[in-house]
């Protein structure tokens, strides 16, 4: 089985995110970038796939800000190839053209699954997997916590609230957006990753130019405001837990 | 293009889902008319408490459970004829699967996380929460659209339908997916719904050894602890301890958000909690938004003193 693994360079949220000066997208040239955390969880999946003997994982992603980075690391933890396709995407990739690019892409890559992460923090015109699948005719499931060989296709645990899960099987190519492998991600120690890159092994091919529209127009972005916010209690740990002690007891939830 | 809104029924072991009612409670708001599509095997009679203009009602074997792909095959087959203005889907498993094959299928854009909907004029204008909830995007469309909404965005409408219609489903034979199995929830440990105080963890939490600390406040008082879902991807905790919109909805007495940033997706599983403190050193975390007292001191040296004052204040 040949396994394709899609991953995605994403804001890293625990910075402070700028907007540009018109104020409808974010400024990128500053920020740091890192790989979607939810890719990380369909490379894990993919590599206990690969473990068991399922098949070949093939990762692809979009040269994106540091993608050398993560498509190193998915090398140094298991993957055979990794392709990088090349073209401009300073201004970021909406998920429209993302899934664009990348289904025109497979048509050269051969395929039997495609493990993608559920979605992104970025995903404002929804999320690229569902799309893809969408664009190639194949079936997708999403929000997947399992995905194992099943009669030459695959079966597939998909993740509804409270704790309920679906088995649902699949036959033939398919999408699958990963909410969290079986397992977490395995640790990868950084020499192995300075390995990976001095060996290179990245493949480049230039991005399919694909017409893709959002069809969106944003007016703005901007940091919600609350209608409410935590009153806010400082003055050191012990003054702190000493406030909140009071507070539970007053609401008599401290017996 | 019709001025239809289209609403997604989506329903579970025989119930309709609160988000539905909320949807059509917004298709409503906006002014109509709403026609509410209900797909199932067996299911038809939950029209009757569907307070929409018109059910679409379509019924077949295929569709007994939630299976991606013929769900999506057969909505499309219901916008093709109707061509909505607009078309409302839960921002849950059902819609994440389902909003984005019907963008791929029938070219409309899709916003997705929409927490507001207006019309201006023939553009529809929708509020999108991104990056984890530290940005709103007021976007703009012009022609028809799909919404995936988050939950709790919106009132539900209570009544029932002006007419019921059913509908046939299109050829479902090509499906590749296949429904096998339902797992019910493991309830092998405790059921965190139930628990009147939880300890909450998350990703600030840095690693499995450290959960010891928020273990030691939780039995000081006499409470249980949890986790948001890096925390339990990462297996530091059981799933069965999970909080928001993939694991379990919680409304405890005391919630003690703890190295929890408040993604959406957290945020909708615990927000109604009675009582909610946050410690968290990021002073723009969203937690901040839905809890009642917060801290950005170190939850490495709150959590030890929480205990110690909490075991001064039981002894």
């Amino acid at each position: 089985m040949n396994i394709v693994v899609l991953l995605k360079q994403t804001v890293d949220l625990v910075e402070e995110l700028e907007l540009n000066d018109d104020g409808t997208d974010i400024e990128r040239e500053y920020l740091s970038f890192k790989l979607n955390e939810w890719d990380e969880q369909a490379l894990e999946e993919a590599l206990l796939l690969k473990d068991a003997g399922a098949g070949s994982v093939t990762v692809i992603a979009l040269d994106e800000t540091d993608v050398d980075q993560s498509l190193y690391s998915a090398l140094a933890k298991g993957a055979d190839r990794a392709v990088k396709l090349t073209g401009d995407f300073e201004g970021g990739v909406s998920s429209h053209r993302r899934a664009a690019i990348l289904a025109e892409h497979l048509q050269r890559e051969p395929y039997d699954l495609v493990l993608i992460g559920v979605q992104t923090p970025e995903d404002l015109d929804g999320q690229a997997g569902v799309i893809l699948a969408g664009r190639l005719g194949v079936p997708h499931v999403s929000v997947a916590i399992g995905v194992e060989p099943l009669d030459g296709g695959v079966k597939v645990s998909q993740e509804f609230g409270a704790g309920v899960v679906h088995e649902l099987k699949v036959a033939g190519p398919a999408v699958i957006g990963v909410q969290a492998a079986r397992q977490a991600p395995r640790y990868v120690p950084i020499s192995r990753i300075r390995a990976a890159m001095q060996e290179g092994g990245i493949e480049e091919a230039p991005a399919p130019e694909v017409p893709a529209e959002t069809g969106l127009k944003v007016r703005r972005m901007y940091a919600p405001e609350s209608s409410s916010h935590a009153e806010m209690l400082s003055g050191g740990a012990d003054a702190v837990a000493a406030r909140i002690v009071e507070i539970i007891r007053e609401r008599g939830i401290l017996k | 293009m019709s001025n239809e809104i289209f609403v997604l029924v989506e329903h579970h072991a025989g119930a309709v889902t609160d988000v539905t009612h909320e949807l059509l409670g917004k298709a409503a708001e906006l002014g109509g008319p709403t026609v509410a599509c209900l797909l199932g095997h067996g299911a038809r009679g939950l029209a009757d408490g569907l307070a929409a203009d018109t059910v679409l009602s379509v019924d077949d074997p295929v569709l007994e459970h939630f299976v991606p792909e013929a769900y999506a095959t057969v909505l499309a087959s219901l916008i093709a004829p109707r061509d909505p203005r607009l078309v409302l889907i839960a921002n849950t498993t059902v819609g994440m699967d389902l909003a984005g094959a019907l963008s791929a299928r029938t070219g409309r854009p899709l916003v997705a996380y929409c927490t507001e909907l207006a019309f201006d004029g023939e553009a529809t204008v929708a509020t999108s929460q991104v990056y984890g909830g530290k940005l709103n995007a007021e976007v703009e469309v012009t022609g028809p659209v799909i919404a995936s909404v988050v939950a709790g965005s919106f009132t539900a409408a209570s009544g029932s339908p002006g007419a019921v219609q059913d509908v046939a489903a299109p050829d479902l034979s090509g499906v590749r997916t296949q429904f096998l199995a339902r797992v019910a929830p493991d309830t092998s440990d405790v059921d965190i719904t139930a628990e009147e105080i939880l300890v909450s963890v998350g990703r600030g939490i840095g690693g499995e050894e450290n959960i010891e600390l928020a273990q030691e406040v939780a039995e000081a008082l006499g409470a249980t602890v949890s986790g948001s879902r890096p925390v339990t991807d990462a297996g530091w905790l059981a799933k069965t301890r999970q909080v928001g919109k993939s694991g379990r909805k919680v409304k405890p007495k005391l919630y003690l958000a703890c190295g929890i940033s408040g993604a959406p997706e957290h945020l909708e599983g615990m927000s109604d909690a009675e009582l909610i403190i946050a410690i968290n050193t990021d002073e723009k975390a969203p937690i901040f938004d839905v809890a009642h007292y917060g801290t950005t001191e170190d939850l490495f040296d709150v959590l030890p003193a929480l205990t110690e004052a909490l075991q001064g204040a039981i002894a």
